[in-house]
């Protein structure tokens, strides 16, 4: 092996501009994909704790079918098999002329897999407030809306901050994934500059630091946010 | 020129896609009994007394958590052959790669499985004249292993999805397996659609044994 | 191999060794120059160094090849790679096992654009038989053998699209496989022309490219314009593809190999001017070239006068 070291690639032109673009990418992707991964998640999980059965039936089926094929499947299937799927013109549509297609395809692939395990966390956060608190609310004449409005998820929510920040860095990660559909994120910036300089060790490097002073920095903000979320009384739950 | 379904294409392939299959169960498999091991050996690690110990074992999980899978498997990919100044095929280097991050991941399990015994057992342990070692030998690991089982499982079916991720760097698994044939026949549809109900089948399936060991577990 | 749990262990101490290793590795492989030096003038006393010592001790040497370069190097109807640089590699496994004096197990991995340089930099494949540019970039990581084709690069497209030339891209969409030199060549020729609005999908290999290009997500796609017809003929309609356009670089092919490893290039290229001389390599070209090949129709590219003078040029005497 004969390597030469040249750190200083990382700062020249034009590989310095690729990783600004790519970190850039990849927080546009996990922001977005989290809006979907959040709202869906949460219709969905509050979905399957409902009394109705087959509404909780097909929270439980959506569960099961986002969290039990791989990711890299599923950014597969968004990209190239759904545009098949949907009749020409609108396949036509997503392939060419909808905004940024592998992006958006990426976003809504991690948005809708991400909310199978939000669903989970949402779910598990409502469940574990005591069956007495909800009676308390039927007793006091609330609707089953009224008792979700204002007990279940606003309580529910507080307790499940904890694994709400592990998921979000959870789909931080997976946003590299993305690169295997052609966005130009992070890690497909850094496969770039090596493509280009051979300087494989610093690119590499370079996506690691991004991604570690990323995380660290995403922590650093939800300890506060969680400390404040707590409910005194409730424990904290460990993150899964 | 797509909109013509041919699913006998995957009849046809089936032997490669198989081979494939394969090669995804048997890097679960050793990937998964690798990380169990160094997982384990972390959680000791950060439960010791000794600091340094402690440090190693938090570093190690902070740091892999902290990273994709896709850029570990792209390090050790290029990175193994130069540490080893050796020849090592794609198959070790992922593995490496492989172990060395899940063990992240199933060290945290360990770790709760192991404070989830009761202190009094090892206490026990100690005023019967056992050393460390033998008292989380033959004491505190068995259990610990007995409770986390369920959680160890569902992590290796995740580690078993995480495996279609050595596509990225050509290893013949069956993703790459499906993922080949797709392109060479210009059969995605069929291809990606099967490569969804294989896995979702076999995870599914798994996911279920994984809750009956529960139900068995808590009567 | 360093046992698996011995590496485990290490491996976080590891980084600062692992530089004085390199270094102390450089020292060997100098001394291993000197060292071989001497053998040449000796050559019974033949005490191999580097990759020949490497493939002579494990028995096994380790080709690298594409999937999907046909006619070079693609995956056959039985699942084994063939091809044109495949054919010739074997020759040179063959002048090899003649070199060491012993049958070797040949092992093949398979390799993409973004993968097959740093495979051979770090030794992980020994020779890499696919369609690899040689340029003096790359030489920096690497070392090639004597060149073996001569081609540039060229766009693929669908008849009556209306791109004609590299200008026409403007408004359309271009797949581009990640880390050829073509990919740079289109992206340097629409920055200096100020072509406008240029998509460019980046995509993982040739497949992968001609299938973007065949389910109509681009308008075209770009490699060296011998392949292109390599992926005409394996297409599904060739007759729904043309070749448009001028060369828009030089790509000149060889068989890539390690870097600062003399001994296995002369082995090498020892074979290569060899077929060039007896014009077997003719014979050869004309089985991938100018016949139906496995898989696929044939192409139907006679070798041309800058081809057959490189192979006179690079046919040395003995």
């Amino acid at each position: 092996m004969n390597y030469n070291w040249n750190w200083a690639i990382l700062i020249e032109v034009p590989y310095f501009d690729w990783l600004v673009s790519g970190l850039g990418w990849t927080l546009l992707v996990s922001a977005l994909g989290w809006i979907i991964a959040f709202s869906l998640g949460s219709l969905i999980g509050v979905i399957r704790t409902l009394p109705s059965k087959p509404l909780r039936l097909f929270g439980m089926a959506y569960v099961e079918l986002f969290r039990n094929v791989p990711l890299l499947v599923q950014m597969f299937i968004w990209f190239y098999v759904l545009p098949e799927l949907v009749g020409e013109d609108l396949g036509r549509w997503m392939k060419r002329d909808m905004p940024f297609p592998e992006a958006t395809s990426a976003i809504l692939c991690l948005g809708t897999y991400t909310a199978s395990r939000v669903a989970e966390q949402v779910r598990a956060g409502i469940e574990s407030i005591p069956r007495g608190q909800s009676m308390a609310g039927y007793a006091m004449g609330l609707t089953t809306k009224q008792v979700y409005r204002y007990l279940l998820i606003p309580v529910g929510y507080r307790i499940i901050v904890p694994p709400m920040t592990s998921e979000f860095l959870t789909i931080f990660k997976n946003s590299s994934l993305a690169l295997t559909i052609g966005v130009a994120e992070v890690l497909y910036q850094a496969r770039q500059i090596e493509n280009y300089t051979f300087q494989g060790f610093e690119a590499f490097t370079a996506a690691t630091l991004i991604y570690l002073v990323i995380t660290m920095i995403v922590v650093f903000i939800t300890d506060r946010v969680e400390a404040k979320a707590r409910i005194p009384g409730y424990g904290v739950q460990g993150k899964t | 020129m797509l909109a013509a379904f041919d699913f006998g294409v995957i009849g046809r392939n089936l032997p490669y896609l198989w081979e494939g299959m394969q090669l995804s169960l048997l890097l679960t498999g050793l990937s998964a009994f690798g990380s169990i091991v160094l997982g384990t050996i972390l959680a000791l690690m950060r439960l010791s007394g000794i600091k340094l110990f402690q440090w190693i074992g938090a570093v190690w999980v902070n740091f892999f958590r902290s990273l994709p899978l896709l850029l570990v498997i792209f390090w050790f990919y290029f990175l193994v052959p130069v540490v080893v100044q050796q020849q090592v095929d794609a198959f070790q280097s992922a593995l490496i790669g492989f172990v060395l991050f899940e063990a992240a991941y199933y060290c945290e399990i360990m770790r709760s499985g192991i404070l989830s015994i009761s202190r009094g057992q090892a206490w026990a342990g100690y005023a019967l004249g056992l050393r460390y070692s033998q008292t989380m030998r033959y004491i505190v690991l068995p259990q610990a292993f007995r409770n986390m089982l369920p959680i160890l499982l569902t992590q290796t079916i995740i580690l078993f999805q995480d495996t279609s991720l050595v596509f990225v760097v050509g290893l013949a698994d069956f993703m790459t397996s499906a993922v080949n044939v797709a392109q060479r026949d210009s059969r995605l549809i069929e291809l990606y659609v099967f490569a969804a109900f294989v896995y979702l089948v076999m995870c599914y399936f798994g996911s279920l044994y994984v809750k009956h060991l529960q139900q068995k577990m808590h009567r | 191999m360093v046992s698996k749990s011995d590496f485990l262990v290490r491996y976080p101490f590891q980084s600062n060794k692992a530089k004085g290793g390199i270094r102390m590795f450089k020292k060997l492989m100098i001394l291993g120059a000197a060292a071989a030096m001497f053998a040449a003038t000796n050559a019974n006393a033949a005490d191999f160094y580097g990759t020949l010592a490497k493939i002579k001790e494990t028995g096994t040497i380790v080709l690298g090849h594409r999937e999907s370069s046909v006619p070079f190097a693609y995956i056959g109807p039985e699942g084994k790679p063939i091809g044109y640089s495949m054919d010739l590699c074997m020759k040179a496994v063959e002048a090899i096992e003649a070199e060491l004096g012993m049958d070797l197990k040949v092992k093949l991995v398979p390799v993409t654009p973004q993968t097959r340089i740093p495979l051979i930099a770090n030794g992980n494949i020994n020779i890499e038989c696919g369609s690899t540019t040689n340029n003096l970039t790359r030489q920096q990581q690497v070392d090639y053998a004597y060149t073996t084709f001569i081609t540039g690069t060229k766009i693929l497209t669908k008849k009556g699209s209306g791109i004609k030339e590299v200008e026409d891209l403007a408004g359309k969409a271009i797949a581009l496989a990640q880390g050829t030199t073509n990919e740079r060549a289109i992206k340097e020729s629409i920055e200096k022309l100020g072509i406008k609005n240029v998509k460019v999908l980046s995509v993982k290999d040739h497949a992968e490219g001609l299938l973007a290009l065949e389910t109509d997500r681009v308008d075209a796609y770009s490699t060296d314009h011998i392949l292109l017809f390599g992926l005409i003929a394996k297409s599904k309609n060739p007759a729904d593809y043309e070749v448009v356009g001028r060369f828009l670089s030089f790509d000149p092919y060889a068989l890539m190999l390690p870097r600062d490893d003399s001994a296995i290039r002369l082995v090498v290229n020892r074979t290569l001017a060899g077929l060039f001389r007896s014009d077997e390599i003719k014979d050869i070209y004309n089985k991938w070239f100018m016949s139906n090949i496995p898989g696929s129709q044939a192409l139907m590219v006679p070798m041309g006068d800058t081809l057959e003078t490189n192979f006179a040029v690079q046919a040395f005497p003995k």
